[in-house]
């Protein structure tokens, strides 16, 4: 069944409310050449059939509140409903951007504390809520790169060195901020590749931009060497806190060497993500960059909470928002930490290893391959088809599409690239052990099928609201306007 | 195992090159390239006159996996473009060494072309990444 377009289900003249008489004239005072002689082209349709359709299609939203979704790179984890209903109070809700600080205390406070609680787990002692993004996080981090080497007139460090199993959006904020960046090779072991990057290194270098545990689901286990690298060439570590949630609480980025990072609060911080927004992605700092964080800050002096701003006179890279950056993000964050505790947080990043390597362990009993063997994976973990699709002919994607029928939304396919046919999986912390047993049983009858009916597979899926859709097609052939 | 046309160059970075006449040649992604991308769904080529440098970028093609740089194999200027593609970049998936090209290349340099692999060295390098 598959809901049909609410542009087909209207018709002429039809009106909205229930059962209201149309008005059988519609009087204007716009002078008769400005008003429209043509119909607008919107869907006619009742009120009722608006709730009908969108309520619907809302039944067909494939999500973490109805069904295990371990999209690796992207921690799909549960958010308490709890967070949310705490942070909806009226008085944190309707709170004006302009009300002056002594008129918001209550609300600064939160702030102040959840900038204190990030500094505790970056292991960093200058915090900025102000990102209202990942990669406005990484944008502000890089930019405040720039403005120290620029400060202490080190005008030559133009390179910014990333590592080819980075997000893509690490060497987009590089190259946004003026850099050149340069790619370094991961080893067969899945770290990186030290003797490359020390031949990398020199007086053009800006820094490093890492994210640890990386993209291939391993801690990175040289990270100190590496720091030591990057900081003997007088170049800065970047952190990219994608999947923080492997060590949160457990390792803390600036221990490991790192000047700058990001966190995703809108990934481990109690709000959904992936859903195009809205985010937060405060940024952490080292002492050296510090006085270069975007504005505004909060301050605690002498009993009263205070906006830091232009005012103040910090050599900052200045303002990424007209006000607070997403505020309702960063409560609902607050409310998380408060609510786990630090012990919870441990806990969090305890489960979503533990989860994760109990599910690579048992797939790999099951027979798949697993992309680094011979590694513990830290809260995500790559398994690669490239044998299957040898033996069967069936693609990484056929199993993904194939596990919407078992009821599993498929993890992330063909990422990173440097594995072909690759599934990357991430259960998180938040997911029982029946839930990763019942993943497994559907792997397992999954590879079943590979050898006994490989177009089960190839035509999957067979259970949706639609079959498999021709994304080629969509591309090539982008159409997203409806026409009668 | 995917075709590697003999009378080619060929980059590291899996571009291919034909020696055209005088200092101009034509530029490429081999088959194996077009295999691991998959179907192509879009292509962004440079400019006409645009001057470009061995090993940096030369053109995007994007597929439904990926986004991926191509490299300019040599240093020069580029003299045409196949505009072709921008409406039919499953061109490159069918026809990669033909119809399927990219660009052409006024070259400065005629040692960069010699320094590239010959088809039985882009055949091991192939090969050897497909066994990994």
């Amino acid at each position: 069944m598959s809901e049909s377009l609410i542009f087909t289900q209207g018709q002429r003249g039809r009106f909205a409310t229930a059962q209201a008489p149309m008005p059988t004239t519609m009087e204007t005072d716009l002078p008769q050449e400005y008003v429209r002689q043509t119909p607008l082209g919107l869907p006619e349709v009742s009120e009722l059939q608006v709730v009908r359709h969108f309520t619907r299609l809302s039944q067909y939203n494939f999500g973490i509140d109805t069904h295990f979704y371990p999209l690796g790179s992207c921690t799909m984890k549960y958010n308490p409903r709890g967070v949310q209903h705490m942070v909806s109070k009226p008085s944190l809700l309707n709170g004006h951007p302009l009300l002056p600080a002594e008129y918001g205390q209550g609300l600064l406070q939160c702030l102040y504390e959840l900038q204190e609680y990030i500094k505790d787990l970056a292991g960093m002692p200058g915090v900025s809520l102000i990102p209202m993004a990942g990669s406005q996080g990484e944008l502000a981090g890089v930019a405040m790169i720039r403005a120290y080497h620029q400060s202490r007139g080190d005008h030559q460090r133009t390179e910014m060195l990333i590592p080819d199993a980075a997000h893509g959006t690490n060497p987009a904020s590089a190259v946004m901020c003026g850099f050149t960046v340069k790619e370094i090779p991961t080893a067969a072991d899945g770290d990186i590749d030290l003797a490359v990057l020390k031949t990398m290194v020199g007086p053009q270098t800006a820094g490093i931009m890492l994210t640890n545990p990386s993209t291939l689901g391993v801690f990175t286990r040289q990270i100190a060497t590496v720091a030591q690298v990057i900081h003997q060439a007088g170049g800065l570590l970047y952190y990219d806190g994608a999947n923080l949630n492997a060590i949160l609480g457990r390792v803390r980025p600036g221990e490991m060497g790192f000047d700058v990072m990001h966190l995703n609060l809108h990934k481990t911080f109690a709000t959904p993500h992936g859903g195009g927004g809205p985010g937060a992605g405060p940024v952490a700092v080292s002492e050296r960059l510090k006085p270069f964080l975007p504005i505004p800050l909060v301050a605690y002096e002498n009993g009263q909470y205070r906006w830091v701003s232009e005012g103040d006179g910090l050599p900052t890279i200045g303002r990424l928002s007209s006000f607070m950056g997403n505020v309702g993000i960063l409560l609902r964050a607050y409310a998380y930490i408060r609510l786990l505790g630090r012990t919870g947080l441990q806990r969090v990043a305890e489960f979503a290893t533990l989860n994760a390597n109990y599910l690579m362990v048992r797939l790999q009993q099951v027979g798949f391959q697993l992309a680094y063997p011979k590694r513990r994976a830290s809260h995500e973990f790559i398994i690669s088809l490239s044998e299957e699709k040898k033996q069967f002919g069936v693609t990484a994607m056929d199993v993904a599409k194939r596990l919407l029928d078992y009821g599993f939304h498929a993890p992330t396919t063909y990422f990173p690239l440097l594995i072909p046919e690759c599934l990357l999986i991430e259960p998180t912390e938040t997911e029982s052990k029946q839930e990763l047993d019942a993943f497994v049983d559907a792997m397992c009858a999954i590879r079943q099928e590979m050898q006994t009916d490989a177009q089960l597979l190839k035509q999957a899926p067979h259970t949706m609201p639609v079959r498999r859709l021709d994304d080629v097609r969509a591309a090539r052939e982008l159409d997203l306007i409806w026409c009668e | 195992m995917s075709q590697v046309v003999d009378d080619l160059k060929f980059s590291q970075t899996h571009e291919w090159v034909r020696l055209g006449n005088e200092q101009t040649i034509v530029v490429g992604i081999t088959d194996h390239a077009q295999h691991l991308l998959g179907d192509i769904v879009f292509v962004e080529l440079p400019e006409v006159g645009a001057q470009v440098q061995a090993g940096h970028e030369l053109a995007v093609v994007e597929s439904v996996k990926a986004a991926a740089d191509v490299y300019s194999p040599v240093s020069g200027e580029v003299v045409e473009i196949n505009d072709a593609l921008t409406d039919t970049p499953a061109v490159i998936n069918q026809d990669p060494y033909q119809e399927g090209w990219l660009c052409k290349i006024r070259i400065t340099d005629t040692n960069e072309v010699d320094a590239l692999l010959s088809a039985a060295d882009y055949k091991k390098l192939v090969s050897e990444q497909e066994e990994a």
